[in-house]
C-alpha cells in the first residue's frame, strides 16, 4: 500500500505570473491532471464562478488558487500560496506567487526554498518584462528554471513560433548564465504536453511538464558537501537519569555526520570529535542532510546556539564583512549607513551598510553602479560590516549557510533577503 | 539507548519531520515563552511526537495547552489527559465554559449553536494571562484556501489578529520570530504536511490516537448531509431521528460541529486507504464551521482563531 504514496524526496517548485499569462490555468491543470482537486473544492469554485457571472459554466481555476477575500474580489494574486500534489509517487510543494514587479519580494520568497522554477511565456508575445524578471530571480537564487511556452493553441501550435522563442531563451541563458531545465511547448487550457504528450506538436520530442517534475533533482540539501550543522538548541536535562547529558541539536544543512568524526565549531574555533548522534533516545550510526539531530561531542565543549558544527577540512569562512546580493522588501529605502539586524542560520548580529555597490534592472539584466538607495523590490549588491563574526559560506556553494535575512530592529519586520557573494 | 540501522520513514516524510523539528527548536530558542496547543486531535498528537524528537531527553521547553469548549468528545479529553501525564509535561486547560461563566463571551443557543467562535476569546485570554508570546499549533496549509497563504511563523498583533496583507516575507528556513511585548506568533510546524502525510507518519511511528478515528458504533443523526453524534450538547431539529451506525471521525473538534464519516475502517491502514480514495477535503466533509461562507476561515483567523 505504501507504494501508492510518495516515497521519494520532496520537490519544491516555485512559479510566478499573473492571471493574464495563464498561470492559474496552468496550476489548475497540474492539480487537475494529477487528481489533486477534491470534487467538493471543484464544486465550490464552480458555484463561485457562476455567482461571478462566468459564461457557459466555465470554471475559473484562478478561484482555486486565490485564497484571500481581497484576491477573489479583485481577481488578483497578492501573496505566496502553497499547493500540494503528487507526481508519479513524488510529493510536490508548489509555491505560487504573483508576477508583477510590485510583488518581486513575494517571488523571491517563493523561489528561496525551491528546487525548480517554472517560468511562463505567452507564445503570442514571446519573452516579456515579466518572464525576464522571473528568470532573473531564479538565476539570482540559483534555481534551475523550466520554461513553459504557453497558449501555443492560440498560435496554431506553430513550431516556427516555438523555435523562435526557444532561441531567444537559449541566447539569454548563455549571456546571463541561466540554468535551463527545459523548454516546453504547452497549452495549459487544453492540457497539451502537461500530463500527456500532445498530438498537436509532433515536432516536439522532449518531456512533458509532469515528466520534468518527476525527474528534477532536489537541491535544497546537499549530502555530498562538507558538514554544516548550525546549532539551534543545547539539550541539557540535568536530571537524575541524565546528569551529564549535553547535546547540540540542529538540522544538518550539508554533508554527513558519523560518530568519531573530527569537527570544528565556528566561529569560536573549538575542535572536538563526535561521540554520538541521537534522536529521542535512539542512537544513529550516521546522519546526513537534511536530518534534524542531537550531537554529543567527546570533549566538554562549552558551545551555544549560533555555532556551526563543521568539517575541519572544508570549514566555513569566519568574517565580519560581507558582500551580499539583496532583495529589498521594505517601503523604507535602504541607504548607505543604514543599520539593520542580520539573521544568518541561528545567529542574529547587528550590521551597518557600508556601501551600495549596484542595482540590478531585472528585466534588462543590467546593473547601475553606486545607487543612492535601494527601494522596495529593488535588487542589488550591498557591502555589510557586521557587529560580530559569522561563520558563512558563499550562496552559490551552500544555500543554507550562504543566505541571510535583514531585519529592521525598530519594527521587527523582515526587510531584506540576502545571498552572500563574498566575504570582503 | 538503543541503536537502529535506519529510520522507517520514507524520504519525503523524513524531510517533513526534520523541517518540523527545526521549526520547533527555533521557537524554543527565539521566543521567551512559547506554548504548544494540544487538543488530542491527530495533528497535535503528531506535534507531541515531534517535540519528543526535538527536545528529549530534556523536558519540553513549553507547556501544553488545550482550549476546552466543554463540548469535546469525552474519549478525546481522556486521551489528552493521559498523554500529557505519560509525557510528564504540564497541561494547561483553558475553558470556554469558564469564559461564559465570567461573562467574557455569550453562549450561542438553539439547535445550530456552536462554541467554535467563542474559542478565540478563551485562547487570547489564556495567552494574555500566561504571557505566552508564541503558540505552536498543528494547522496545515492543505486544509483551507486562506491557510494556504499563511506563513509558518504567523505574526499576530496585540489583539491576536492576522493581517494577511502584512505578513512577513519568509525566506529559506530562516524564521523571524521577533515580537514586541503583547504581540505573539502562531507557529505551524506541519504547514507543509497533508492529511495523508499526517496519517502515514502516525502509522510509520506507531503513534497512539483516540479510538474515535477508527470505525465504531455510535448513535448519530443526519443534518445537512453530515452525520453528527447524538449527545447532551446537541438539540435535534424537527424530523431529525437518531440512529446507530458504524462511523469514524476524520477531524476532532466540538461534538456540535464535527461530523462523522460512515465507515467500516477499523485499522489505521484501512483509514488511510479510505482517505486516499476519498473525494472530499476533511474540512468540507466534517466541519460545519467552515461551510458558513466562502471566506469563513479567513474571517475567523482575522479575529484571532488558529
Amino acid at each position: 500500500m505504501e507504494a501508492a504514496f510518495a516515497t521519494r524526496p520532496l520537490l519544491r517548485v516555485a512559479t510566478a505570473g499573473s492571471v493574464d499569462d495563464g498561470k492559474s490555468t496552468l496550476i489548475g491543470r497540474l492539480l487537475y491532471d494529477t487528481g489533486s482537486i477534491p470534487p467538493d473544492q471543484l464544486e465550490q469554485i464552480r458555484e463561485a464562478s457562476i455567482r461571478r457571472g462566468a459564461i457557459g459554466g466555465v470554471v475559473d481555476l484562478a478561484l482555486l488558487t486565490d485564497g484571500l477575500r481581497a484576491e477573489r474580489e479583485q481577481g488578483i494574486t497578492i501573496d505566496v500560496a502553497y499547493r500540494y500534489f503528487q507526481v508519479a509517487g513524488r510529493k510536490v510543494i508548489l509555491a505560487d506567487t504573483p508576477g508583477h514587479e510590485q510583488y518581486t519580494r513575494n517571488m523571491v520568497t517563493g523561489a528561496s526554498t525551491a528546487d525548480l522554477g517554472l517560468v511562463l511565456v505567452d507564445a503570442r508575445t514571446g519573452l516579456n518584462a515579466q518572464s525576464r524578471r522571473h528568470a532573473a530571480i531564479c538565476a539570482l537564487l540559483r534555481v534551475p528554471a523550466v520554461w513553459c511556452i504557453n497558449k501555443l493553441d492560440l498560435v496554431g501550435f506553430s513550431q516556427e513560433r516555438f523555435d523562435a522563442i526557444s532561441t531567444e531563451i537559449a541566447e539569454l541563458a548563455l549571456r546571463e548564465d541561466l540554468d535551463v531545465a527545459g523548454i516546453l511547448p504547452v497549452s495549459a487550457l487544453h492540457g497539451d504536453n502537461i500530463a500527456t504528450r500532445s498530438e498537436q506538436t509532433p515536432w516536439y520530442d522532449g518531456p512533458t511538464l509532469i515528466e520534468v517534475l518527476d525527474a528534477a533533482p532536489s537541491i535544497a540539501a546537499t549530502v555530498d558537501g562538507p558538514l554544516r550543522l548550525p546549532v539551534q538548541w543545547v539539550i541539557r536535562p540535568q536530571d537524575q537519569g541524565h546528569p551529564d547529558y549535553r547535546a547540540f541539536s540542529g538540522r544538518i544543512t550539508s554533508g554527513t555526520l558519523r560518530p568519531g568524526d573530527e569537527v570544528v565549531l565556528l566561529p569560536s574555533g573549538r575542535t572536538s570529535r563526535v561521540r554520538a548522534i541521537d534522536v529521542d533516545g535512539v542512537e544513529l550510526p550516521e546522519a546526513q542532510a537534511p536530518q534534524s539531530v542531537a550531537v554529543r561531542l567527546e570533549d566538554d565543549v562549552d558551545a551555544a546556539r549560533g555555532e556551526v558544527i563543521s568539517d575541519p577540512a572544508e570549514p566555513p569562512i569566519v568574517t565580519r564583512e560581507l558582500q551580499i546580493e539583496v532583495c529589498w522588501m521594505s517601503e523604507q529605502p535602504l541607504a548607505p549607513r543604514s543599520r539593520v539586524l542580520v539573521k544568518h542560520g541561528t545567529t542574529t548580529v547587528k550590521a551597518v551598510v557600508d556601501a551600495l555597490v549596484d542595482r540590478l534592472d531585472a528585466e534588462a539584466f543590467e546593473r547601475t553602479p553606486s545607487p543612492d538607495q535601494l527601494e522596495l523590490n529593488d535588487i542589488g549588491h550591498v557591502h555589510l560590516r557586521l557587529g560580530a563574526s559569522l561563520a558563512i559560506d558563499l550562496y552559490r556553494e551552500h544555500r543554507a549557510t550562504g543566505s541571510l535575512i535583514l531585519i529592521d530592529e525598530a519594527t521587527n519586520e523582515t526587510v531584506g533577503a540576502g545571498m552572500i557573494v563574498s566575504a570582503t | 539507548m538503543t541503536t537502529v540501522a535506519a529510520t522507517r520513514l520514507s524520504a519525503d516524510l523524513a524531510e517533513l519531520e526534520s523541517e518540523a523539528i527545526h521549526i520547533m527548536r527555533e521557537v524554543a530558542a527565539e521566543l521567551a515563552k512559547p506554548v504548544l496547543l494540544f487538543s488530542g486531535g491527530k495533528d497535535s498528537i503528531v506535534l507531541l511526537r515531534l517535540a519528543e524528537k526535538a527536545f528529549r531527553p530534556g523536558r519540553f521547553p513549553f507547556p501544553l495547552m488545550h482550549v476546552d469548549t466543554g463540548h469535546n468528545f469525552p474519549e478525546v479529553i481522556e486521551f489528552r489527559d493521559r498523554r500529557a501525564a505519560e509525557l510528564g509535561e504540564r497541561l494547561i486547560v483553558a475553558s470556554v465554559e469558564q469564559s461564559i461563566a465570567d461573562g467574557r463571551v455569550r453562549d450561542e443557543t438553539g439547535p445550530r449553536a456552536s462554541r467554535n467562535r467563542l474559542q478565540s476569546v478563551t485562547l487570547l485570554d489564556a495567552i494574555e494571562e500566561h504571557g505566552f508570546d508564541a503558540a505552536i499549533g498543528g494547522a496545515r496549509r492543505d486544509e483551507e484556501r486562506a491557510r494556504a497563504k499563511e506563513r509558518i511563523f504567523s505574526f499576530r498583533d496585540d489583539f491576536g489578529q492576522w493581517d494577511p496583507r502584512r505578513q512577513r516575507p519568509e525566506l529559506w528556513s530562516i524564521y523571524n520570530g521577533r515580537v514586541r511585548r503583547g504581540e505573539q506568533v502562531r507557529v505551524f510546524p506541519l504547514s507543509n504536511w497533508t492529511e495523508l502525510d499526517v496519517w502515514r507518519y502516525i502509522i510509520a511511528e506507531d503513534i497512539e490516537v483516540p479510538d474515535l478515528y477508527l470505525a465504531h458504533e455510535r448513535e448519530v443523526f443526519r443534518r445537512d448531509g453530515m452525520l453528527y453524534a447524538h449527545s447532551q450538547f446537541t438539540e435535534l431539529l424537527p424530523g431529525e431521528e437518531p440512529f446507530t451506525a458504524s462511523v469514524r471521525y476524520r477531524t476532532v473538534g466540538d461534538m456540535t460541529c464535527t461530523g462523522a464519516v460512515a465507515s467500516d475502517a477499523d485499522t489505521l491502514e484501512d483509514v488511510v486507504a479510505e482517505i486516499a480514495a476519498t473525494a472530499v477535503t476533511e474540512r468540507g466533509e466534517t466541519r460545519a464551521d467552515d461551510r458558513v461562507t466562502e471566506a469563513a476561515m479567513e474571517d475567523r483567523k482575522k479575529e484571532g482563531y488558529f
